[in-house]
Parts: structure tokens; C-alpha cells; sequence
């Protein structure tokens, strides 16, 4: 029985807590046992709170007999990436600066997901300060992909992916700054989404690229991500770059679209540097949709190449600036034996930051640097301008742009050393971030060694709805979601 | 050669806001350490900055009333520095597009006497932007502590143009900013608790020569009057410098009001690269002609506009509207009690000599009153400087004094009428100002009117002291106007000085003439 619904989607958990065929507390009991038993393997968690989740669970099952429900999340373990703040929780940032860091306040996610009943679960692991695509560049570790312990399960968001994928969590939440949830999302096997900039507030999100960085969910099925985004978003007025718009019911909305659709696709996506058995993947999905009536366009977005430069001056600005106040003063590592604050600044840093943060500091800090602003962050953000340009003019034609996820399936630990070659496992999602749009992973096939391969399905601004009802066509006539990785 | 000093003032003022800038705590003054702190304002992880829009209204009422033009958008820009009184090691502020450009302030320089007023300029202004404050450190033996309670208060920074040329230009432009800011109700500008807080860039040049020389930043100008001696001293320093053949390097340098000598803090080699950038948490906020509109509703007249109103309206002399004017209170005072019927001027000295008096007394008396509770005056102490208000009661001010308007015009009009004489108001004022009743009431309970209670009698005492005088009576007829005052103090004597005297005067006149 355990087993079982640790795989179980939200949707269908929520059917069995309301007819108290299950419990909260069991299901939440199930998860724990799941993770204690497979952690020394995946390596998912920072850390996790197992009283603390199963007095939530106790909670929701004393809502539902008094009939308070309050809907399909109450009482389902959702776990939470370790930059995203949780009372009275660690708050690391898988970084040794915030290692003994406690959030004295909720994230307004995690608020909303409290409001829905949610069992918020465990602090994951993430490349530190969500810098990384592997889940490697963390100070307490390396997460695992369950498909393959001796892979990566992509990042920055790989704890929220592979705690997913190896029944750990029922939900998870992520953040996406390049494609820190879709790019893992799409190693892992399950549904990654990133939505639309401003449609879920950062308050409580540890800023990495704050024009960059949204929050959003990880989920087994392209309905249960719904139901999430639906937990979650919406304006929030201690976010300023959060956006005033209806929130439409994301679920209900999946069934009532059913195309046929404008499809687009991106001659720039599939150049050098894709994999075989990832194109081939994608093409069959392509197929899919156009045996199902949806037209079939090809698109350029010839900005496109510029992207993964442009990405890296901005968000690496933006990181310096942000990351200034791990200072050793207030909160967080402070070097022992520092003899005056200047030095308290560089010893603290130093001890405190590991290498990627760093490089992307000195990167940041430079480019903003008198005399060469202009040349880099000003140039930089006009042609950001330009790349949202190419994909609103691709929108006049087409619905949604499809697109492969990763250029690769998991990579093995430790292969991609050189950060460059890093930085490319994020070039088909970055455009989505500098553009601030919505953009889904879905899994679409397994590679011939058994690993998972994504879909990447990107929508237009504020149009979540319809854009996961896309992806939904997809998932419902694949059986991909029925796998689950053997631990 | 003959050298001109040319200044330049950045005065940062904070915005009297009931919460602070980006965060929803309360802005204050004297509170225990790091009290008035959140989240937001530590810079924990994960906190956003979110704009209060009283601070961007303060603003846009400042550089309405100093004539600045206001940009159609508000944008925010990070300043990077590492500090520890900054909770971000980033400062939220205003980089290339300030909210408010150009306008100017105008100055009055000291006139040849206090009594007469001095040349009136305008300063020119570059800019005026807005950012937020930060904390405190407080160094001791062995470390250092921060106070991060004014971290996030909102700072106006108000920078001149280069435009002044004496340590007195810059104090009365100082002094003129500081009115007007206090007039719109923007900021108590007290420098003692840094609200108002200025460094001078000065620089010296031959006369003639329009190109401005090396700069050196005055720091920790702390209080008007080391602005004053502060610019003087190191105006004095350069010129001294140039003097003896050297040559002045551009540098910060650090004011010490007590000591009047300055030293270098950090020379142009050493200074900070700021790299702003535009803050991606916060959204450019659009001014619309509406806002700017609604704001200009509340901007009140500038002080040189209601003292050049004051002449004319009410031909007030320089000596009272010097008083007045520059309390934005007490000018409403003055115009409510006119409004109310009594005479302008003499409401003026009413409100001028005695009401600022008694008001400081009672000040003193409640100060007073308190040392004692603290058994640090003698009760002879108290009795000296006298006690109006109890404990309990507010700080005496201007608001809650019990001598309102309404009883400056009705003592005014009595004493017009000749109903009561000056000696008796002065009484009366005193009254009222203790007791708050209306001076009528007193008048009369006090028997200080000036009535005659019968004509008859009145002109009894006339004929009887006219008589009395012969002497006086012949030089009256022989053409001398002032021999009649002769006659008047018997009368007084008789009607025990409560007779009007102008009625005195009246019957008097009658009655010589027809001798």
C-alpha cells in the first residue's frame, strides 16, 4: 500500500483523503519511510522535519473529519527547495554561509501552501544559491538521479526533481533563474513548470537573478502541476514585481482547452549539440500533434544564440548585488579570526561561498564595473529586449513553442567540469527566463540507456492555462508518467 | 591674485513617514536598539523591498515647492558598497533619474542690521532624489555594535549647484531649505538627530575664471552653525594652501565642529565604484499629472512668499514678520487672530513680545517641573521660572496653549476701544494665558475696564481739575496742545484710574473749548 501512493498523483491522493479511504498522517508517514529508506542513495534532502510534517498531516486529518478541507492539497507532503523560506526551518541555500541559518518567517508560498492544507515537507538540495545545473555545486553534497545514481539529476532545483521522481515528496516546489526546474524536471521524469515572471510572488525566495528567478512546482502529472500553480500563485503585495492578474482555475481549465493548437518550433533548438536520442524523442511528440490536428510551424528566434551570454552577465549582476548581504555580520558564517570588518568581509566570503558563487560574483562585479556597464549590463539587457522581441513575434503565429528541454538526458556526476560546458545544458531554457515567460518540462521517452527525456513546451505571458493544457494532450495519451526509477 | 570659494551643498534630509521606505515598520527616533526592524529591513534571505508611497509623495511636495521639475517616473537603482550600517551592502536610490531636477532655493543674507532685511538670492538646485537611510554603528573598547533602527528611513538628498561663494550663503541657504521642508511638513529637520545632515563641496578659483577648481567634500557638518564655521575654515585652509605655493589634491575631509579643524578621510584614488544598476525588485512607479496634481494641492505658500504677503496685506514691519514667518504655526496664529477682527499689527507685537514670552516660560516651567520630579532643582528653582502646567500635562506648545486667536483679537479690540488701558492688558494677557478665559471676563471680574460709570461725574472731575490749573488752562488757550495733559492725571486720580481716555481727552477738548 505504502508503495503505492507514494507514486500516486495529487489528484488521485486527494480522492482517497476525502473518502478517508487513506489518511494524512498515513500518506505523510509513507513519504517519510520512502525517504528515510532511499536518502542514503538519492541524497534529496539538506534536511527534513519528520515530527514537524506528521503534526501538519495530524492537522489536516482533523480538518477533513470536521469537514474543513480546504481542497486537493490538504494533507499532501509537498517538499520545498532549501532557497525558499519556512518558519522556523533551515534555510541553507545548500550554502555553508546560511549552513546554520533558521527563516524566522514563511515565504508566501509557502503561506499559500499552508493556506491549502498543504504538509510542507523537508528542505532540498540545489546547487548553492541555485547556481548550477547538476545539483553538484552544494556545499552539503551531490543529489543523485534515481534513474541512475552514478547521474546527475540536473539543477539548480535537483533535490526538488529527484526527491519527485524517487517518491520522496508528492509535490515539490523549485525555483527556475535559466531553467533550474524545467532542465531537472526533464533528467528526473516528471513535470517541471516555470511560470510566467510575476505570476508567483519571491517574497521568501533566496534571490539569485532577481529579473530572472520564479517559483513553481514540480509535479508526476501535468494536472497535479496545476493544481500547485494554482496554490501558489497570484499578486502579492510584498513583492513589487509580482503581477495584479485573475487566476484562473488551472485544473478545471485543462479540460475545458482542447486545441487543435499553432505549434511552433524554433529552428535555433535544434542545432549542434543535441542529442540523437533527444531529438528523436522530440520529433515523435512533434508527430503527435500534428496527427492530433495542431499546425506545425516552423519559427526562428534569431536572437537565440546570444542568449547564454547574455544570461550570464545579467544574472550574474544581478547575483553580485544580491548575495552582498552575506556579509558575516547579521546572520550567517563569520570567519573566526578576521582583525578588522574589511577583513571580517573577505575571510567570511571566502569561507562561506563555494567556488561557482564566487566565480559568478567576480563575473557580476565586474560587468557592472565603471568604465564597462555599458559595454556589458546595458548592451546586455538590449538584447534581452530583442530576445523577448523574437518569441512575441513567433507568438503572432503560433499558440506554443515546443522545444527539447535538455540538449542531453542526465549526464554522469562530475563530467562537466569546465563551467562553460555547464553553462550550455541550460541554452533551450534560458531564453524563457530573459523573456520572462512560461515554460513547461514534460517527459516525453526514455533514452536507450533508460533515461528520462523532456519536452519543453513554452507558452505566452499569463497564459499558464493554456499552455499545461497543451502539455496535458501530450501526457494523457503517453504512459511516460507510469515509470518510476527501481531504488 | 584674488581667489572666490565656490560651494556646493548635499544635504540629506529624512521624510517624516509614519513606516520606513521599503518595509512596513515604524521610523523613529530614541527607540531601544534594532526594535524597529523586520525581516526587510535586516535583509534576511529572501526578503523584497516593496515602496511607501508617502515617502514618494514627500518628495514630489519638496521639489514642487523649491520648483524643481518632477520626472514622469520613478525609478530605483542600486548604489553596491559594503558597510556594515547597510543591511544589503546596497543602498536603494536614484542614480540617473532623479525624481526631482533643477528648481532652486531662495536665500535671504544677512542685512546690514537685525532689524532691517538683508539681499535676497536663489540657489539654484541640481537635483533632489530619494533613498534610504542607513543604520548606526556604535564603536566600543573592544567592538562594535550596530543599531540598524534608521536602516530604510526615507532620506532626501538635496543637492545644490555649485552657485555659492561665503560660509553666510551657505548658512542661509541651509537655514531658507530647512524652513521650507519643516513648512511642508516634510521633515522636522533636526540636525541633533540627524534628520537634517549636510556635506559642503568647496573649491576655490581666481575671479574670473569659470572653471571650477579642485573639490574637496566636507563631511559631518553636524549642526548649522559647523556648516557655517566648517566651509569658512576650510575655504581659509585652501587659500592658505595655494598661498604657500602648494597644491590642493581632491579629497574627503572630516569636520570637527569642537576642535574647527578638519582632516583627510580618503583621497579621489580611493573612492568607492559604486556600480549602480536599476533594482530589479522594484518596478519604475509612474508620476502622472493626476499625483503631481494632488500633491501641489497640499504644498502651502514658501516662507519669502507669506513674509513679501505679510508686508503688503498687512504692512507689517521686517521685525515682526522675521518672527512670524518662519513658524509656519504661529504665521497661521497671527492671520486666524486678524481673520477674527483684531488690528494686524497689534496683533503682531501681541503675539511677538508677549505670547512668545509667556509660551517660552511656560516651557521652562514644565522643563522645570520635570527636573524636580527627578530631584535635580531646588524648590526655589521651580518657583523662579514659574510653573503653568503639571507633569502630566503636554510639552507647552503652541497647539495646546489655552490663549487662543479668538483672545489675541477680542484684547486687541478692547484695547482699540479704549476699554481697557495697555497696563491692565498686560495683565489680562497674563490671565489669559493661564486660564484660557476670555479677556472680557477677566476685565471685568479683575475691574480693569477703563468705563466711566457716569458722564456727569466725568465732567465733573474735568471742570474741577481744569479749574485746579490755571497755570496749564492759560498756556492751552496761548496755543500749546500738550498743556492739556496736564489735566488728565487728576481726573484719572479721581475716577481711580478706570476712566477711558479717550473720552477723557473727548470731554476735556469740549470743555476748553468754550472757556
Amino acid at each position: 500500500m505504502a508503495d503505492e501512493l507514494i507514486f500516486k498523483p495529487v489528484a488521485e491522493l486527494a480522492a482517497l483523503l476525502d473518502a478517508k479511504k487513506i489518511s494524512a498522517v498515513e500518506l505523510t508517514q509513507a513519504v517519510v519511510a520512502r525517504t528515510q529508506a532511499v536518502e542514503p542513495q538519492v541524497r534529496a534532502f539538506n534536511s527534513f522535519d519528520q515530527a514537524d510534517a506528521l503534526a501538519q498531516a495530524a492537522a489536516s486529518d482533523a480538518r477533513r473529519s470536521a469537514g474543513q478541507g480546504r481542497g486537493p492539497l490538504d494533507g499532501i507532503p509537498v517538499g520545498i527547495k532549501d532557497v525558499i523560506s519556512v518558519a522556523g526551518q533551515p534555510l541553507t541555500a545548500s550554502s555553508k554561509m546560511l549552513a546554520n541559518f533558521v527563516s524566522p518567517y514563511d515565504a508566501t508560498v509557502t503561506e499559500k501552501l499552508r493556506n491549502a492544507g498543504a504538509v510542507v515537507w523537508g528542505r532540498l538540495n540545489l546547487d548553492e544559491f541555485a547556481m548550477g545545473s547538476s545539483t553538484e555545486n552544494s556545499a552539503f553534497g551531490a543529489t543523485r538521479n534515481p534513474w541512475d545514481l552514478t547521474r546527475v539529476p540536473g539543477g539548480s532545483s535537483g533535490g526538488s526533481a529527484a526527491a519527485l521522481a524517487a517518491g520522496e515528496a508528492i509535490a515539490t516546489l523549485g525555483s527556475d533563474t535559466g531553467g533550474s526546474i524545467r532542465q531537472p524536471a526533464a533528467l528526473c521524469g516528471v513535470v517541471g513548470l516555470k511560470p510566467t515572471y510575476g505570476l508567483v510572488s519571491r517574497y521568501g525566495l533566496i534571490a539569485f537573478a532577481s529579473s530572472l528567478d520564479q517559483i513553481g512546482p514540480f509535479a508526476r502529472t501535468v494536472e497535479d502541476a496545476a493544481i500547485v500553480l494554482g496554490a501558489i500563485a497570484g499578486h502579492d503585495e510584498r513583492d513589487s514585481t509580482s503581477f495584479k492578474t485573475e487566476i484562473p482555475d488551472y485544473r478545471t481549465e485543462l479540460k475545458q482547452r482542447n486545441g487543435p493548437w499553432r505549434i511552433g518550433i524554433p529552428k535555433e533548438y535544434f542545432g549542434a549539440g543535441l542529442d540523437p536520442e533527444v531529438a528523436a524523442a522530440v520529433e515523435k511528440a512533434i508527430a503527435f500533434y500534428r496527427a492530433q490536428g495542431c499546425e506545425i510551424k516552423q519559427v526562428s528566434l534569431p536572437h537565440t544564440e546570444h542568449g547564454v551570454s547574455v544570461y550570464y552577465i545579467i544574472a550574474t549582476a544581478e547575483c553580485s548585488s544580491n548575495l552582498s548581504r552575506y556579509d558575516g555580520i547579521r546572520y550567517g558564517h563569520r570567519a573566526k579570526q578576521a582583525k578588522d570588518v574589511v577583513d571580517l568581509y573577505f575571510q567570511s566570503r571566502a569561507e562561506g561561498f563555494g567556488p561557482e558563487v564566487k566565480r559568478r560574483i567576480i563575473l557580476g562585479t565586474y560587468v557592472l564595473s565603471s568604465g564597462y556597464y555599458d559595454a556589458y549590463y546595458l548592451r546586455a539587457q538590449k538584447v534581452r529586449t530583442l530576445i523577448r522581441q523574437d518569441f512575441l513575434n513567433a507568438f503572432r503565429e503560433v499558440d506554443v513553442l515546443l522545444t527539447p528541454t535538455s540538449p542531453t538526458p542526465a549526464f554522469k556526476a562530475g563530467e562537466k567540469a569546465d563551467p562553460l560546458a555547464m553553462y550550455l545544458c541550460d541554452i533551450y531554457t534560458i531564453g524563457v527566463n530573459l523573456a520572462g515567460l512560461p515554460g513547461v518540462s514534460v517527459p516525453c521517452g526514455f533514452s536507450s540507456g533508460g533515461l528520462p527525456i523532456g519536452l519543453q513546451l513554452i507558452g505566452q505571458p499569463f497564459k499558464e492555462a493554456e499552455l499545461l493544457a497543451i502539455a496535458h494532450a501530450y501526457e494523457q495519451a503517453h504512459n511516460w508518467k507510469d515509470r518510476h526509477p527501481t531504488l | 591674485m584674488n581667489y572666490e570659494a565656490v560651494i556646493g551643498l548635499e544635504v540629506h534630509v529624512q521624510v517624516k513617514t509614519r513606516s520606513k521606505i521599503f518595509a512596513r515598520v515604524a521610523t523613529g527616533y530614541g527607540s531601544p536598539p534594532n526594535t524597529l526592524t523586520d525581516p526587510v529591513v535586516l535583509a534576511l534571505p529572501g526578503t523584497l523591498p516593496v515602496m511607501n508611497k508617502a515617502a514618494l509623495d514627500a518628495i514630489i511636495k519638496t521639489g514642487l515647492m523649491l520648483g524643481c521639475e518632477i520626472a514622469p517616473v520613478c525609478k530605483w537603482d542600486r548604489k553596491n558598497y559594503f558597510y556594515p550600517d547597510s543591511p544589503k551592502n546596497y543602498q536603494i536610490s536614484q542614480y540617473d533619474q532623479p525624481i526631482c531636477l533643477g528648481g532652486a532655493v531662495e536665500i535671504e543674507l544677512p542685512g546690514p542690521a537685525r532689524n532691517i532685511m538683508g539681499e535676497h538670492k536663489k540657489i539654484p538646485l541640481t537635483r533632489i532624489h530619494l533613498e534610504e537611510d542607513v543604520g548606526k554603528l556604535n564603536h566600543g573598547a573592544t567592538d562594535s555594535l550596530v543599531d540598524y533602527n534608521r536602516a530604510g528611513t526615507p532620506l532626501m538628498e538635496i543637492v545644490s549647484e555649485p552657485a555659492m561663494h561665503t560660509a553666510e550663503e551657505a548658512f542661509a541657504y541651509l537655514t531658507s531649505l530647512r524652513q521650507t521642508i519643516i513648512y511642508g511638513g516634510i521633515s522636522d529637520c533636526d540636525m541633533e538627530k540627524g534628520q537634517l545632515r549636510c556635506d559642503a563641496n568647496i573649491s576655490i578659483r581666481p575671479v574670473g575664471e569659470t572653471k571650477l577648481g579642485t573639490k574637496v567634500e566636507l563631511k559631518n557638518l553636524n549642526s548649522i552653525s559647523f556648516v557655517r564655521d566648517g566651509i569658512a575654515h576650510e575655504i581659509k585652509r585652501q587659500l592658505a594652501v595655494v598661498a604657500a605655493g602648494g597644491t590642493l589634491v581632491q579629497e574627503t575631509r572630516d569636520y570637527d565642529g569642537q576642535t574647527g579643524a578638519s582632516q583627510s578621510l580618503r583621497s579621489k584614488e580611493m573612492a568607492h565604484d559604486y556600480r549602480y544598476f536599476p533594482d530589479p525588485d522594484l518596478m519604475p512607479v509612474k508620476v502622472d499629472d493626476a499625483w503631481k496634481a494632488r500633491i501641489r494641492a497640499e504644498c502651502p505658500e514658501l516662507p519669502f512668499d507669506k513674509q513679501r504677503r505679510f508686508f503688503e496685506q498687512y504692512q507689517l514691519p521686517y521685525t515682526l514678520t522675521s518672527v512670524l514667518v518662519p513658524d509656519h504655526a504661529l504665521s497661521d496664529y497671527f492671520e486666524e487672530a486678524v481673520k477674527l477682527g483684531g488690528k494686524p499689527q497689534a496683533v503682531g507685537n501681541w503675539i511677538v513680545n508677549d505670547l512668545l514670552r509667556e509660551l517660552g516660560l511656560a516651557q521652562l516651567g514644565y522643563s522645570a517641573q520635570i527636573m524636580r520630579d527627578s530631584k535635580r532643582l531646588t524648590e526655589e528653582q521651580i518657583t523662579e521660572t514659574g510653573t503653568f502646567f503639571s507633569r502630566k500635562s503636554e510639552h507647552p506648545s503652541l497647539a495646546n496653549i489655552k490663549i487662543r486667536p479668538a483672545h489675541i483679537a477680542a484684547l486687541v479690540g478692547l484695547v482699540e476701544a479704549g476699554t481697557v488701558l495697555n497696563q491692565a492688558a498686560k495683565e489680562i494677557f497674563t490671565e489669559m494665558f493661564t486660564t484660557g478665559e476670555m479677556p472680557d471676563a477677566i476685565a471685568e471680574k479683575r475691574g480693569l475696564k477703563a468705563t466711566p460709570t457716569d458722564s456727569n461725574e466725568l465732567e465733573q472731575w474735568c471742570r474741577e481739575s481744569i479749574a485746579a490749573n490755571a497755570e496749564a488752562l492759560a498756556e492751552f488757550k496761548a496755543g500749546k496742545d500738550s498743556a492739556i495733559n496736564a489735566f488728565k492725571g487728576p481726573v484719572m486720580k479721581a475716577a481711580k484710574g478706570k476712566a477711558n481716555p479717550k473720552l477723557v481727552d473727548e470731554t476735556l477738548r469740549r470743555l476748553l473749548a468754550g472757556m
